[in-house]
């Protein structure tokens, strides 16, 4: 029986701990200073918006981890020495194991902008960005604007929350449309104004250049690039987000942007393991990024460890790329690689309903006609369909002629799916 | 976190009401004060007009308040605010409004004279103040139960206008919204007024809710109903062939295919106002594991309950002599028993996978009943009390019929969520669930990898049901309790829930794995699972 110790409590060292309760005796050891328990981490915004209380995020009920022998400890990691298998707590001081696992998940970047440090100012990752965002804008009287600084995700998630309490949103994307470094034209157009429809003012090709500060060392406002002054009680930042490994400088373990890690996830300690946001790996699959800071990969990576460590020497080999969002009203689903812009190894068939909110895009190599993958806005599909045409390379008229399986919309929806199988099929004839 | 309230009941931002909202709310109060005048005795002057009024009031104070709420947001999941609001976060508001609603139950079901329901006809208060519609649908004066009749159809139809504009991006909803709807205007509350109008004074039919079935219509077999069934000749005798074939033949077949939420969300009358007038309050249902082990003892003990009453008070008029008439109490209690023993004996051997968990209980409960029986055989005229029909019937009434149903499933809205009754208490949720258990084509499938156990299905799951546990491991959600609301699917952010009709195999998949993670992975998941069986 091993000692193994997780550092950190999100989705991967949760998954993790779990699989190897599962398939082990091992002694576990999760700790966490974020949180005393497991909670879903894309979940925060419901809180704030009122949807769900604290504890409705947490997806096991607290008696489940000392049923399951998981011993939970909230302390902060300062440091990691390997030589004596030692970490150093904050609180209880020194702390042996006989295997690690790095699962520290990220952190908001922040490029170095004039008055980054002032009150009012902060990312949305954490349980604590959640309580101080909770300080900063309560409602509408507190915080009577706030800016948003970058166009991903998290922006368009902390857009929703704040306008929730009906508090205006000044929304700042250097991109010249919501999104469109990830996704075509079409939906990211759809995004673009569905975003103004909810009475947000979204600035396109516009970033940051300061934060201006009030006597108290609070945001008074916010400076463009094109000059503009724009009054604010809070700067929200989420210029997207990277690892979270300040801690683990002069341990020997090697990191670049991330942990660097092989495909079984090793660092390059024996016996030390990264996975999650905080993993970057060496030699990723083709078509995929070192670091992929979402919710599935962190799951899969905590499942494939796990069982390395238990049962077998095991690889991480996720299979084809699935994602999802919800952007305020609309639902995004995404199966396989959709690349921003067509080029000649990919085109794209494209189909939307304006009015409905709905839209479709398929790409596909025009040579072989291989399917390469889909998104999809307000419709929702089977993940095991698309997994399965993925993994089979399926060509796009396999995908298209079947289309109608893999429709996975609540009962008595309007069949858009015969109108987009009849156009795009159409579409790609004369393509 | 919880500092800022709001009163809406519309659970909008707390930011707080809008103008025109306020002075909706306003006129509704108005409409509200009206009938508390009028239950004071008051004297109105044209009194079918201020009934009319107010009832009109009422119903345009709620839509227009809600109208409001939603007007300048897209369509989309409305539940801004519902955890901030001291009315639909179970705070003190809530707390009030219970109290409420309770004292109007209370006094509804145990002292109807302080509303003024008099005797012959001679109302006055609140009873008489609705005698003017009663007479205008059956010709007949107001009861207290008109009284509750009318305000809670006008309560589903008002609150069902509600869920409507709320949910009007999700078909699945709207159709069942105005489902329930129509059967609780049309089955509940004309029909019955419209087929007083039929009696004479030598026929009359009985006051039947025809969408109101055994065992949640747990009067339907008592002799009164029987004696009014066979006077009002053909008709009266086609009821009660629709009464029996409704148990037997309608229910289980529509329950095959579509699930219980066929009868709990789509038709029942409980489970409408739950649906429109409860929705605000969905979210308080109870999810912890414990509170699920007390709604199974608890509601299938309802369920062993009312079968040996009904099973008693049956036998209590039958006769003695076989000579007479073929049905006699002894022929009646041994069929029961058949009838139970082969349905617990074909559960037993095609459901046994399905029942290793719970066979004990199944057996606990059949043991029970049958013990009932023979106790029901043994001593009935005798002065033992729990075996005596009347007194079977007259508790089960109170506590079930009454308090539990009533005063407890309505009352308590704003504290436990709104199904309370069907989750705990209703026997023919009970009958429903265990079919939908073991032996219906519907579940609620989920999405492959997609779920990022955020948790939204779980908190506005009005039964308790956990449904996040099942979707974050890729599992179907197969469970007795389940009424087919479609709102955890609804307000699923990532598309994961889908409400399905399907075939039996592979229905039940505890084994399943998530899709997303490398294959050889999945194969050593599923090798695995098989060594642990």
């Amino acid at each position: 029986m091993k000692h193994i110790v997780i550092i950190g409590n999100g989705i991967a060292g949760i998954t993790a701990a779990r699989h190897i309760r599962k398939l082990s005796d091992h002694r576990i050891t999760v700790i966490s200073s974020e949180t005393d328990y497991f909670f879903s981490r894309t979940a925060l915004m419901y809180v704030y918006m009122g949807h769900m209380k604290f504890e409705h995020t947490q997806p096991y009920e607290n008696s489940f981890w000392k049923k399951n022998r998981i011993e939970l400890l909230n302390d902060r990691v300062e440091k990691i020495d390997p030589g004596k298998r030692a970490l150093d707590l904050r609180k209880s001081g020194t702390f042996t194991f006989d295997t690690l696992i790095i699962a520290t998940g990220s952190k908001p970047n922040m490029f170095g902008w004039p008055g980054q440090d002032l009150k009012g100012v902060q990312g949305l990752y954490s349980k604590q960005d959640l309580d101080l965002l909770e300080t900063h804008a309560p409602d509408n009287q507190t915080c009577k604007r706030a800016v948003i600084v970058g166009g991903g995700l998290i922006g368009i998630e902390l857009a929703e929350m704040l306008s929730s309490r009906n508090i205006p949103v000044t929304f700042l994307v250097r991109e010249s449309g919501f999104w469109n470094n990830v996704l075509p034209e079409g939906e990211s157009n759809m995004i673009t104004r569905h975003i103004r429809e909810h009475h947000i003012d979204l600035r396109l090709d516009t970033s940051l250049k300061e934060i201006l500060s009030d006597s108290q060392g609070k945001v008074r406002a916010v400076v463009t690039d094109t000059g503009e002054e724009i009054p604010a009680d809070l700067c929200g930042i989420t210029a997207g987000v990277r690892p979270n490994i300040d801690f683990l400088q002069g341990s020997g373990i090697e990191t670049d942007r991330g942990i660097l890690v092989n495909d079984r996830l090793e660092t390059n300690i024996p016996g030390i393991y990264a996975i999650g946001d905080c993993a970057q790996l060496r030699a990723p699959k083709k078509g995929r990024r070192p670091i992929e800071a979402v919710w599935y990969a962190g799951r899969m990576m905590g499942e494939t460890l796990a069982y390395h460590l238990c049962k077998k020497p095991t690889t991480y080999n996720p299979g084809p790329w699935f994602n999802s969002a919800k952007f305020f009203d609309i639902e995004y689903q995404t199966y396989g690689l959709v690349a921003p812009e067509t080029s000649e190894n990919e085109q794209h068939l494209y189909w939307e309903d304006i009015k409905a909110k709905r839209a479709v895009n398929i790409a596909y190599d025009p040579e072989s006609e291989l399917f390469l993958g889909i998104n999809t806005l307000g419709l929702r599909l089977s993940h095991r369909h698309f997994d399965q045409w993925l993994r089979e390379k399926a060509s796009v008229a396999v995908v298209l002629s079947n289309l109608e399986q893999a429709g996975f919309d609540p009962e008595f929806y309007p069949d858009f799916i015969r109108e987009i199988k009849t156009q795009l099929t159409q579409l790609l004839k004369t393509t | 976190m919880d500092t800022t309230t709001s009163m809406s009941i519309a659970a909008d931002p707390p930011a707080g009401a809008s103008i025109l909202q306020k002075v909706w709310a306003f006129l509704g109060t108005c409409a509200l004060g009206i009938l508390l005048l009028a239950s004071f005795n008051i004297d109105l002057p044209h009194r079918q007009w201020w009934l009319y009024g107010s009832l009109t009031l009422l119903t345009a104070g709620i839509i227009g308040y809600t109208f409001e709420a939603y007007k300048n947001k897209p369509p989309g999941i409305k539940n801004d605010g519902v955890w901030h609001s001291s009315l639909t976060n179970g705070g003190l508001l809530g707390w009030l409004l219970g109290v409420a609603i309770t004292f109007f139950y209370v006094i509804l079901y145990f002292y109807p004279q302080y509303l003024g329901l008099g005797s012959d006809g001679n109302n006055s208060g609140l009873v008489a103040f609705f005698d003017p519609l009663s007479r205008l649908l059956s010709g007949n004066p107001a009861s207290q139960w008109f009284v509750y009749g009318t305000l809670y159809t006008l309560g589903i139809l008002a609150f069902g206008i509600k869920f409507l504009w709320k949910y009007r991006h999700n078909r699945y909803e709207k159709l069942r919204t105005l489902s329930v709807m129509f059967f609780q205007t049309a089955f509940a509350f004309l029909i019955p007024e419209f087929m007083a109008r039929l009696n004479t004074d030598d026929f009359s039919l009985p006051y039947y809710d025809l969408k109101n079935i055994w065992p949640l219509n747990y009067y339907n077999f008592e002799q009164w109903r029987i004696d009014q069934f066979i006077t009002a000749g053909d008709i009266g005798l086609a009821l009660l062939i629709f009464g029996v074939v409704s148990i037997f033949i309608i229910t289980p077949v529509l329950t095959y295919y579509y699930g219980k939420r066929w009868y709990c969300s789509w038709v029942c009358g409980c489970g409408g106002l739950a649906e429109t007038v409860g929705d605000p309050f969905r979210q308080l249902s109870d999810k912890s594991v414990f509170a699920w082990k007390v709604e199974r003892w608890v509601v299938h003990s309802v369920l062993v309950f009312s079968v040996l009453m009904t099973t008693a008070v049956v036998h209590s008029y039958l006769g003695y002599d076989a000579q007479k008439y073929w049905l006699n109490k002894d022929v009646f209690l041994i069929a029961v028993a058949l009838f139970l023993t082969v349905l617990f004996a074909a559960i037993w051997k095609f459901k046994k996978e399905e029942l290793q968990k719970d066979a004990r209980y199944g057996a606990i409960g059949y043991l029970a009943v049958i013990l009932g029986l023979i106790g029901i055989h043994y001593l009935s005229g005798s002065n033992v009390f729990l075996f005596q029909a009347e007194t079977l019937r007259s508790t089960y009434g109170f506590l079930i019929g009454a308090v539990f149903s009533g005063v407890i499933g309505t009352g308590f809205y704003p504290i436990f969520g709104n199904r309370v009754w069907c989750r705990f208490g209703c026997p023919m949720a009970a009958i429903l669930g265990l079919q939908q258990r073991l032996f219906s084509r519907f579940r609620i499938t989920t999405n492959g990898g997609q779920c990022i156990s955020c948790g939204n299905c779980s908190t506005y799951c009005e039964m308790g049901i956990d449904v996040r546990a099942y979707a974050q491991k890729g599992e179907n959600i197969v469970r007795a309790s389940c009424v087919g609301c479609g709102v955890c699917s609804a307000v699923c952010p990532r598309g994961v829930l889908k409400l399905e009709n399907g075939p039996l195999e592979g229905r039940i998949n505890s084994e399943a794995v998530l899709t997303g993670n490398d294959l050889d992975l999945l194969d050593l998941i599923k090798e695995e699972k098989t060594w642990k069986n």
